[in-house]
């Protein structure tokens, strides 16, 4: 298959997946093997986009013209290839996870769930390989419907709630701001393209200029910029599968990568560095920052306290986008990698704890590394990575960022990335050393010996886990990519 | 042209100013039809009036030359007529339909049946 | 044959008309009515196909020419138009044998349809005609076969709601009349081009403006802009199931028609715009219209009620698009003239399956309602996302010219317009979402009698095909936006 037709049928293999998984709807073990198995062809494919990208090409595929001069089209490129290899992956193992966790927590509709899911996959494909702001708008709207069944699954009146909270923020943002972000810069530039070097510069003033920055920025709600973070919590009600890859990979990583291809690809690094609006917004990520952290002390269900933490990091992402220089972009691209690998671990170990020992709340985890070992190291592992620290991948996207910081002159900035990995220290080892170190709560029946999670799940979390550390020894194919895009 | 000269026009719009008047502040449903018919008819002179020649006679070929009247807008007021009696009729037959359901035809009557059935 | 194809799209539904009403057998009268409803169809796509290959069609009556005769002319506007009125109806009357055969007593089934194809006529005729006089004529044709349709509903209010309607309708009529007999009086003539080559060689005149006053006013209440929109909630709710299906697609996109035909052919854009200053009139209450009645909407119990006044709202884009007075404005009219047809009807439609099976389109009715119903409600979903105006749908595209329109235009106000665009978008998403969830999340009512099922295939087929066409125009819009493009270039009087 030519690269081009590799980009299309990335979009359209999970699309199509969906609907045989719910034809196959009353035989599950082949509805699941169907799900897995087309995730694994997915990454397979996606891995074969690779050396072309590094020889250089970059592959188009246009669909077709929806209004004259306005096209749904897919084009390959360096920073989106980076993201569906992330999310290709992660399916795969998510994929694995859900299985054993939706059949170990005897869910419902369970075939709803995973037809869904796999929407949400191809969609995130199409963000990820958008040729233009239009394909990418439409994308993103679609995987902003299709996990709205996911996140209101147990149909409680909670779920509803939760549902009203995330669909009504991220409608309004999108519609509100990001689609009248993208019909201006139409109006302006007279193309929705990607194009290298952007293709704003010249075509108004700053001010004009940076008042498109601010709605693209607001406008991508996804990216969970404060104040327009309520939905990310809200969506903790869904099942946690869909917490880990959509909450955690998918849908909250489309918003960041929205930014990061909209700064580099509309914009253009000169132009941004030149807006006002640039540090302006990168003050209000460095504030979501350390509000993100702030309040990610004060929750006690882990679920939570791993949402706002989310919510905290995404910005990092955000900040990467907004200094406007090499290191940023590429210490924003990989912390999409990184943080995505590590914040799924974590999310993994949140759901086999609460399959396992039924607990969700941090200060009733006393005890439980010593039945679930493996879940909790895990935990530790994720941990580090989100921290910063080494041995894991973390490491090195931090790293970037705070060269950017310093590249870009904002001190401050960098003093804001080293108190968040502090305090991230803080609410996120307390976990792992609490079910460690501290005894069981006094009303928990606890069984003697190891009581893990099903199998499916600890494989998934262990896979993740391991290439946390894996990507701290070899971060270079990441860091290829994004040399790739910054060049 | 004088005020007098212009009286059918003064007629066209003293006739639709009654219509207008009745359909808009009576209540009773039959009277409004009367209303509207009466808004109706004033347009009939209205367009009668500007066919109308000084002179003018009906438009028959005849020896000589004779000044017509314009023939073209009482055709038109012909359909127009056709029209009304159309109009005024489904009008009618709907407020005898509404006096078998309701049996009223005021309409804050039929308003205050409808408030008492919501309830 | 095809050389009468203009006059055939009129004639046949108006011959069709009478036969409905003397075979006194239903099916009959539908099977008439349905072969009536494609065969329009088919000649209105022959017409836009000859018209987009050799320019504008001029038919004259009864082979007397025009100015004296009268003409009927075709050229991309009306083509388009059309589509959309034959489009409606081909799907509409399928849809219509089921639903009517239960919401209307079998004895006057036959005489329902005869209406319905009279409408159908009235529409066509009004679409066709350069004659001014003539359009008053197919006018009240549709209107009084109109408001005897309104008056079928099961409801008794529905009653009321046509009598209202007839009222208001015929003010409006009536209106119209008086514009066209100022008119007449000074040019002599009722041929719209002949009107409109003598009323620019005529210039401002007092006469001519009260003319644009009448009609303006007489327009307006037939296509219920705000404050004269009154007439239409009432009418649309009580309605029969199929009549509010083909109403709300049709009656008032034709009257937009008429509103572009006088102000952009007759008038000329220029008089209307800089002389009048007719958008000093229609953008505010546009703007009113869309935000007032969109507020409206969210707080109706009735889901029927609800869309109604959700079309005024719309009505008010399309007018908003027309008053920008800018070719980019007038194609976003153009085309949510077509969109919103396709829109409104998809959810009406829905909404009829819901009333064939339940009864009732309260929102406490259709409580859990997806689980019974998943077709039908699926479509109901499908159709709220294009009203709303999300990607791959109509309403999009839509929103896409109308936002853009608004951009091109400077001044401060203009972003007041975008900003309400976009917030009433997103109050779509909230009366849509009211439905949905009552649907979805809430358990269903206990049930008395027979269990509520699907709807019938009857009913899903026609539906689903209006929905699909959502999709379709929404993924694929270049031959829309080409055509209302056109359309929109010629009406301004600018090559295209």
């Amino acid at each position: 298959m030519s690269p081009e037709v590799i980009a299309a049928v990335a979009v359209g293999l999970p699309l199509v997946s969906a609907f045989a998984i719910l034809a196959l709807g009353k035989w599950p073990n082949v509805r699941d093997a169907v799900g897995i198995g087309t995730a694994g062809v997915l990454f397979t494919l996606v891995l074969r986009l690779v050396g072309p990208i590094k020889d250089g090409l970059r592959p188009e595929y246009p669909i077709l013209e929806v209004l004259p001069g306005v096209s749904l089209g897919l084009k390959v490129e360096p920073l989106g290839l980076l993201f569906a290899l992330v999310a290709s992956f992660l399916w795969i193992v998510t994929a694995l996870y859900a299985v054993g966790y939706m059949r170990g927590h005897h869910e419902k509709n369970q075939t709803r769930f995973f037809a869904f899911f796999a929407i949400a996959i191809s969609a995130a494909m199409g963000v990820a390989f958008s040729a233009n702001l239009f394909t990418l708008f439409a994308f993103y709207e679609m995987i902003t419907l299709c996990t709205f069944p996911l996140v209101t699954h147990h149909g409680t009146p909670e779920a509803k709630k939760a549902g009203r909270v995330y669909l009504g923020i991220l409608l309004t943002t999108s519609i509100g701001f990001q689609l009248l972000a993208i019909i201006w810069t139409w109006q302006l530039a007279g193309t929705l393209d990607f194009r290298e070097g952007g293709i704003l510069a010249g075509t108004a003033s700053n001010g004009v200029l940076s008042v498109l920055l601010i709605l693209f920025v607001f406008g991508a709600g996804k990216a969970a910029v404060m104040p327009f973070h309520r939905w990310l919590p809200a969506a903790m009600v869904a099942p946690t599968p869909v917490s880990a890859l959509l909450h955690a990979v998918a849908v909250v990583k489309v918003g960041v990568f929205t930014i990061l291809k909209v700064s580099v690809y509309v914009f253009g690094l000169d132009l941004l560095g030149t807006l006002a609006s640039a540090t302006w917004l990168a003050w209000v990520a460095a504030t979501t920052i350390i509000l993100g952290s702030l309040v990610a002390f004060t929750k006690d269900n882990l679920k939570a306290r791993l949402a706002y933490s989310t919510i905290s990091q995404l910005s990092y992402i955000v900040l990467g986008a907004l200094l406007a220089n090499e290191w940023g972009i590429i210490g924003g691209g990989m912390h999409i990698a990184m943080h995505a690998f590590g914040k799924i671990t974590l999310f993994f170990a949140a759901g086999a704890v609460l399959v396992a020992a039924h607990e969700k709340d941090i200060s009733r985890m006393g005890g439980l590394g010593r039945t679930m070992p493996i879940t909790f190291g895990a935990f530790f592992i994720g941990s580090l990575s989100i921290i910063g620290l080494p041995p894991a991948g973390g490491a090195w996207s931090k790293w970037f960022l705070g060269m950017g910081t310093l590249e870009a002159g904002q001190i401050g900035l960098l003093v804001v990335l080293m108190v968040s990995s502090l305090l991230s220290l803080v609410y996120l080892l307390e976990v792992p050393v609490r079910a460690f170190f501290s005894a069981p709560p006094e009303d928990a029946h606890r069984g003697e010996g190891i009581h893990e999670a099903p199998r499916l799940m600890l494989i998934a979390m262990t896979v993740t886990a391991l290439a946390t550390l894996g990507l701290f020894l070899n971060p270079g194919p990441f860091y290829e990519l994004m040399r790739l895009v910054v060049n | 042209m004088n005020v007098l000269g212009l009286v059918n026009y003064w007629a066209f719009i003293f006739l639709m100013m009654v219509g207008f008047y009745i359909l808009i502040s009576q209540g009773n449903l039959i009277k409004k039809i009367v209303g509207l018919s009466v808004f109706q008819t004033s347009v009939f002179i209205l367009y009668i009036s500007m066919g109308k020649i000084r002179g003018g006679t009906a438009p028959i070929l005849m020896e000589g030359d004779p000044v017509y009247s314009n023939p073209l807008p009482h055709v038109l007021i012909l359909t127009a007529i056709v029209v009304g009696v159309a109009t005024t009729a489904l009008g009618l037959s709907l407020v005898v339909r509404i006096h078998e359901a309701y049996g009223t035809v005021e309409e804050d009557e039929i308003h205050d049946l409808d408030v008492a059935e919501a309830e | 044959m095809t050389v009468h194809l203009p006059v055939l799209q009129v004639v046949i539904p108006l011959l069709a008309a009478p036969l409905c009403a003397l075979v006194r057998h239903g099916r009959i009268a539908w099977g008439i009515a349905l072969a009536t409803s494609w065969a329009s169809f088919w000649i209105a796509v022959q017409l836009l196909r000859r018209v987009q290959a050799e320019g504008p069609i001029s038919y004259a009556l009864g082979g007397w020419a025009a100015p004296i005769g009268i003409e009927y002319r075709i050229d991309l506007v009306n083509a388009f138009v059309l589509i959309i009125v034959t489009a409606i109806g081909a799907v509409v009357i399928p849809y219509a044998l089921k639903s009517v055969e239960q919401e209307i007593d079998a004895a006057k089934i036959p005489l329902f349809y005869a209406a319905f194809i009279l409408c159908l006529t009235g529409l066509l005729g009004i679409t066709v005609t350069g004659d001014v006089f003539n359009v008053f004529v197919f006018l009240e044709v549709s209107s009084l076969s109109a408001y005897a349709l309104i008056g079928l509903g099961q409801d008794r209010r529905a009653l009321t709601a046509a009598y209202q309607y007839l009222i208001l309708g015929s003010i409006g009529a009536t209106f119209i009349v008086i514009g066209i007999g100022m008119m007449y009086v000074m040019t002599g003539t009722l041929n719209m081009m002949d009107l409109s080559v003598l009323l620019a060689e005529l210039g401002p005149n007092r006469t001519i403006a009260v003319a644009f006053g009448f009609l303006t006013v007489g327009i307006s209440l037939k296509l219920a802009l705000f404050p004269l929109h009154s007439w239409l909630p009432n009418a649309y709710t009580y309605a029969p199931s199929a009549v509010t299906a083909f109403i709300a697609s049709t009656a008032t996109k034709v009257a937009v028609y008429m509103l572009l035909r006088f102000f952009f052919t007759v008038f000329g854009w220029a008089f209307s715009f800089d002389v009048m200053q007719l958008d000093l009139v229609l953008l505010p209450l546009a703007l009113i219209a869309i935000f007032s009645m969109s507020l409206v909407a969210i707080f109706q119990t009735n889901v029927k009620r609800m869309l109604a006044y959700s079309s005024v709202a719309q009505i008010g884009y399309i007018i908003l698009g027309i008053s920008m007075a800018s070719v980019t404005g007038l194609t976003a009219g153009i085309l949510h003239l077509f969109n919103h047809a396709m829109i409104k009807g998809a959810l009406f439609m829905v909404l009829g399956c819901v009333m064939y099976r339940v009864g009732s389109v309260e929102i406490e009715a259709m409580r859990g309602l997806a689980k019974k119903m998943p077709w039908t409600m699926a479509a109901f979903v499908a159709g709220g996302f294009s009203l709303i105006g999300l990607p791959f749908t109509v309403g999009f595209i839509s929103k896409w010219y109308l936002i853009l329109g608004a951009l091109e235009r400077d001044g401060w106000q203009w972003w007041l317009v975008v900003g309400l665009v976009l917030t009433t978008s997103l109050m779509a998403v909230v009366y849509i979402w009211r439905v949905v969830e009552a649907a979805y999340f809430q358990d269903a009512p206990d049930e008395v009698g027979e269990p509520i099922r699907e709807a019938p295939l009857a009913m899903l087929i026609p539906t689903w095909t209006l929905i699909l066409a959502n999709f379709y125009f929404g993924i694929d819009a270049t031959f829309t936006s080409e055509v209302a493009g056109s359309a929109a270039r010629a009406l301004m009087g600018i090559a295209p």
